[in-house]
């Protein structure tokens, strides 16, 4: 069954859907409304440089907040009764079947000023706190969306570790935080890199998660985007170029994620 | 488990969930209110069933999701098995190409799609945004998905099949519908479900390529904006009540298929 034929509809769609368009967002990136040559967009991505730190630095808040809170629970998990191991995982994954947008929408009712946390916090005499349209409320929007995209993948690690090498490390004295520290751990570093680009690639280029928690005044990378293609500032060729810096920006970033894990999987061959 | 770590896995899943019950719970609320219970009612579910605008979002994210799943899967297994038969260098090349839009963040592949169709429209009168781009879009993005399932089940497959087929006097195309898709069907079935599921979901990439064209998730996205009414906590509720229903089914047919299995082994073993 040699039939390469069977993949031509396949490319030529690409082409068409996936390549054209990225040639189109690196052709806008570099010329003007007039269809001329400049620079003037790229230079001009400079300008809104602290919305990128601003992005990154949420980004990488909320990434290293998920890595804390699911890195544990994947290793209750991978460590449980197979039928309630199941479940567990089960549970993780249902929330993720529910619209992205209603999941943020019920934080939104949560955090408000009036909302149930701050009632709850008024009983107890505290409050009312400026949760929503805070950098904050942000972080949490991304942490609560994007949790099991990190805490599937090392799971999955975790569940194919042989246990005999456990065994072996405790056979040779190591004791329970010797065993985490020097078998578990550094086996389970590919499935940390795989939640660490699930989460954070998401969540530096959102712009719903800022819109509905984070009020007008955090602005994030996403929304700068969008602004520039369905917002007030109708500007492709500058959004184009935001686009580009994205793209590059997350490329880089995942190179050396990548290096990282190639550096530690075969650390890993020769245990 | 000990104390701990059941303490531990509680809080993160109140943490998952807390946010999801309150929102179905205010769907059942006789007022506005957020915050203070009024009393029990289904009122906004029969509003619910009154919007029009809702309702013709949920018949075009419907139609959109069949559409897409049914031409990704089509034109998906037919790039695998010409894939398969690629050379190596080929094959790199293609597999690139599928994996582009995967690595990439939603908001570029939005943006650059939007690029084009605007292009489109505006140089050769073409693809308006609307129904169609809506669902070239999610046919593009999920096309990837539908590869990536069938690819290794192509690979499990005993390549001599398919030759023994043909020397036993089956035509090509008999051969490739009697022995080679059955034995790949759980890998396009999984990347149908994928693609499926996908489109229902998807709000970024809709968002920059519908036009005035509304899906539920856009319809759910303008609600948000709007004053916001509990018809979205009803909504939630029942989108989350189908999905449970979908996966309880889902696993009661695993658990019963299991149970068959056993007892015919126990009855091969008596016999």
């Amino acid at each position: 069954m040699k039939s390469k034929t069977a993949a031509i509809p396949y490319v030529i769609w690409m082409l068409i859907f996936i390549v054209v368009p990225m040639a189109l967002v690196v052709f806008f990136s570099f010329t003007d409304r007039s269809g001329q040559f400049t620079l003037e967009n790229i230079a001009n991505v400079g300008k809104y440089s602290t919305v990128f730190l601003r992005s990154i630095w949420l980004g990488a808040l909320a990434t290293a907040i998920c890595l804390l809170l699911g890195y544990p629970l994947a290793y209750i998990i991978s460590r449980a009764a197979g039928g309630r191991q199941s479940v567990m995982i089960m549970l993780v994954m249902l929330p993720m079947w529910m619209n992205f947008l209603l999941r943020t929408y019920a934080w939104m009712t949560l955090l408000e000023n009036n909302g149930l946390i701050n009632k709850a916090l008024g009983l107890i005499g505290l409050g009312p706190f400026e949760l929503i349209n805070t950098q904050g409320a942000v972080v949490l929007g991304m942490v609560y969306n994007f949790l099991p995209f990190m805490i599937l993948p090392i799971y999955s690690v975790m569940t194919k570790i042989d246990t005999r090498i456990i065994e072996a490390a405790q056979d040779l004295g190591a004791n329970g935080r010797k065993v985490f520290s020097k078998v578990i751990l550094p086996l389970s570093v590919p499935g940390i890199i795989t939640g660490i680009t699930m989460v954070f690639v998401p969540a530096v280029s959102t712009f719903i998660i800022s819109k509905m928690l984070g009020g007008g005044a955090n602005l994030l990378i996403g929304d700068l985007i969008d602004m520039q293609f369905l917002g007030n500032s109708y500007n492709p060729n500058l959004g184009s170029a935001i686009s580009l810096v994205l793209m590059v920006l997350i490329m880089i970033c995942m190179g050396i994620m990548n290096q990282f894990d190639d550096g530690e999987n075969t650390g890993g061959m020769m245990i | 488990m000990k104390t701990v770590s059941k303490l531990y896995t509680g809080l993160i899943f109140l943490f998952l969930y807390a946010p999801i019950v309150v929102l179905m719970v205010f769907s059942f609320n006789d007022s506005k209110s957020r915050v203070v219970w009024n009393g029990f009612t289904f009122d906004w579910y029969r509003r619910l069933f009154e919007d029009k605008e809702i309702l013709n979002a949920l018949s075009n994210t419907l139609i959109i999701a069949v559409i897409t799943a049914v031409c990704a899967t089509v034109l998906g297994t037919a790039a695998a098995i010409g894939i398969r038969g690629m050379n190596k260098w080929m094959k790199r090349t293609v597999m690139n190409l599928t994996n582009l839009p995967m690595v990439n963040p939603e908001i570029v592949t939005g943006v650059s799609m939007l690029l084009l169709f605007v292009f489109l429209n505006d140089r050769i009168g073409i693809l308006k945004p609307g129904m169609v781009t809506l669902i070239i879009a999610h046919i593009t993005f999920s096309l990837p998905y539908v590869v990536l399932n069938v690819l290794p089940k192509l690979r499990q497959m005993d390549p001599h099949l398919y030759e023994a087929a043909q020397d036993l006097g089956c035509a090509p195309a008999s051969a490739f519908f009697k022995v080679v898709l059955p034995e790949i069907m759980p890998g396009i079935v999984t990347g149908m479900i994928m693609a499926f599921t996908l489109s229902i979901d998807d709000f970024v990439i809709s968002y920059f390529t519908s036009g005035t064209t509304q899906t539920l998730p856009i319809a759910i996205y303008s609600m948000t904006r709007k004053i916001v009414s509990p018809e979205i906590n009803a909504l939630s509720t029942l989108l989350f009540g189908a999905v449970m229903v979908l996966l309880i089914v889902i696993n009661l047919r695993q658990i019963r298929d299991q149970r068959k299995q056993k007892l015919r082994r126990k009855g091969a073993v008596k016999a």
